[in-house]
């Protein structure tokens, strides 16, 4: 995939942002052309929130993502905003925790991930964004997982390093869903 | 140097404190706050001043302070913050005073939205605050020209004693790109002999003013800065052509604007439509000879703004209304759509402006 356009949404509070700029700092480090563009509404814990992400092998345009090649959506109203929007082709993950219907769309791969749930089992409820974001790595490839740690330690802020393994055990649990 | 991943917003508060400066004023607002933010979390740090000031006014009062002392000064906002501002900019230029305003466009008018807009674009360029003057005013589209403009906004404005502003919209504020920091330098490339540093008994004193009671005084002061414009003029137009070589049709735009604008034309050339884009990176000095040499070869222009239709006139001015220029904008804090730009060139294809 050459010029990837990556839509990620979900409430406020999910990691929503956070999730697109471990793809960003790992396109980055993978010598790619990136943008980061989130939504900058009133947003708050609970309401809702998205994130533009775009990993390509040439320059970037519009950093505005409206028909992603890749939907990860976290909740319900994202799952119906969205949907129609994805590329024929393209990809939908799915937080199956959250969002109880199936997809309307046949001519998209959809992928349903338990990851509020998985996160919830592996004591670490605020990473349901790194399960998704494991499972993105594997379906599509669109960034490596080898040298994931290091990315992810960028991301991460100082005082939070502590919680880079955390992260790190949630991506792998993503990666290897098998589903 | 490695390339960083930042906002545009840290990338200009970075590339300012690179490019010496040591004084930052401001007051938070909504799509810039983050300059704010970075500065005041490195500026006690380094030496340097961050102040949040009561209010906007105060700010580039401040910037006012320290821009007759000789340093390096900026403050930043969005655009009703920036309305505020309009009679310090207006002092700073009367007083012939280098500074750097950063204005990062929210909707408007009034206190309108806080989601990304181009409206300011008559303020910036025409004027905004009172009498005869002008802002060099610079245009990022990317994060990394969030950088090198800062440094450039600076260097000019020392270079020809007058304030600069770089005008960015919330997009480009907000969004992350890999950016390559730029050197760092103290600033104090620029001699400037007519900064109140103190005279140590040593030398007359320097008076910084823009009070001039009699009137041929005044007009010599405002002829002699007319002349310094026309230099800035000749000497510092800076634009992008992009697949212009060919182009039938021509798209004018600059920021979030011109980076919408390439998509559609990546997609108008698929089709076979031969489109190209002008690129104003200095909104003034505008870039009216590229346009007027486009006039001669293109079927015509369009303009796309997130604006009702400011740049057009500059454009129509440019071009001396020889080609029809047609506006394909959105407002409010709404950003027109690949598909929109896409469907202005395939009209202006068929003639229809």
């Amino acid at each position: 995939m050459a010029y990837t356009q990556i839509l990620i949404a979900g409430f406020g509070g999910q990691g929503v942002l956070f999730a697109g700029k471990v793809m960003a700092y790992k396109g980055l480090e993978e010598l790619k052309q990136i943008s980061w563009l989130p939504s900058y509404g009133p947003e708050m814990r609970g309401g809702t929130a998205n994130c533009s992400v775009i990993i390509s092998d040439t320059p970037v345009g519009s950093p505005i993502v409206s028909e992603p090649d890749i939907l990860i959506a976290m909740n319900l109203p994202s799952f119906d905003k969205y949907e129609n929007a994805v590329k024929a082709g393209g990809y939908a993950f799915v937080d199956s925790t959250l969002i109880e219907r199936k997809a309307v769309r046949t001519d998209i791969s959809v992928h349903y991930i338990p990851a509020t749930k998985m996160a919830r089992d592996l004591e670490v409820p605020t990473l349901a964004n790194m399960i998704m974001t494991g499972k993105v790595i594997r379906e599509t490839g669109v960034i490596k997982m080898e040298g994931l740690r290091d990315a992810l330690a960028k991301t991460v802020s100082a005082k939070h390093q502590d919680l880079l393994e955390a992260n790190l055990r949630a991506i792998d649990a993503g990666y290897n869903y098998k589903g | 140097m490695a390339k960083v991943l930042m906002k545009g917003n840290e990338a200009i508060a970075e590339a300012a404190i690179r490019a010496g400066c040591r004084h930052y004023f401001g007051y938070p607002i909504t799509p810039q706050t983050e300059i704010a933010a970075y500065m005041a979390k490195r500026m006690p740090k380094i030496g340097g001043t961050f102040l949040q000031a009561e209010s906007e006014i105060s700010a580039i009062n401040m910037v006012y302070g320290v821009a007759s002392a000789g340093r390096r000064a900026m403050t930043s906002s969005s655009s009703p913050g920036v309305s505020l501002k309009q009679e310090g900019i207006s002092y700073l230029a009367g007083s012939d005073l280098p500074a750097l305003i950063v204005n990062v466009q929210r909707g408007g008018p009034g206190l309108g939205g806080i989601q990304p807009s181009q409206s300011d674009y008559f303020q910036a360029t025409k004027g905004g605050g009172h009498g005869d003057y002008h802002l060099i005013v610079l245009a990022p589209a990317s994060v990394q020209e969030m950088a090198d403009l800062t440094v450039k906004a600076f260097d000019l404005a020392d270079k020809y004693r007058m304030p600069s502003m770089l005008l960015a919209d919330g997009t480009i504020g907000q969004m992350m790109e890999p950016v390559e920091l730029p050197e760092e330098t103290d600033g104090s490339g620029v001699e400037k002999p007519w900064a109140v540093t103190g005279t140590e008994n040593k030398r007359e004193h320097n008076i910084i003013n823009s009070l001039y009671l009699v009137p041929e005084q005044l007009e010599v002061k405002n002829l002699e800065r007319y002349e310094r414009y026309k230099i800035v003029e000749q000497n510092e137009v800076m634009y992008e052509e992009y697949m212009t070589e060919d182009a039938d049709i021509c798209v004018v735009a600059f920021g979030i604007a011109a980076r919408v604008s390439k998509n559609a034309i990546t997609a108008a050339r698929e089709k076979g439509i031969k489109a190209g884009l002008i690129r104003p990176i200095t909104l003034w000095p505008f870039p009216t000879e590229a346009i007027a040499k486009a006039a001669e070869k293109v079927k015509g222009f369009i303009s796309v703004e997130l604006s009702m239709g400011q740049m057009i006139d500059d454009i129509k001015l440019a071009e001396g209304c020889k080609k029809p220029v047609a506006l394909c904008s959105r407002v409010g804090g709404m950003i027109p759509s690949p598909e929109q730009v896409l469907a202005a060139i395939e009209k202006a294809e068929r003639g229809e402006f």
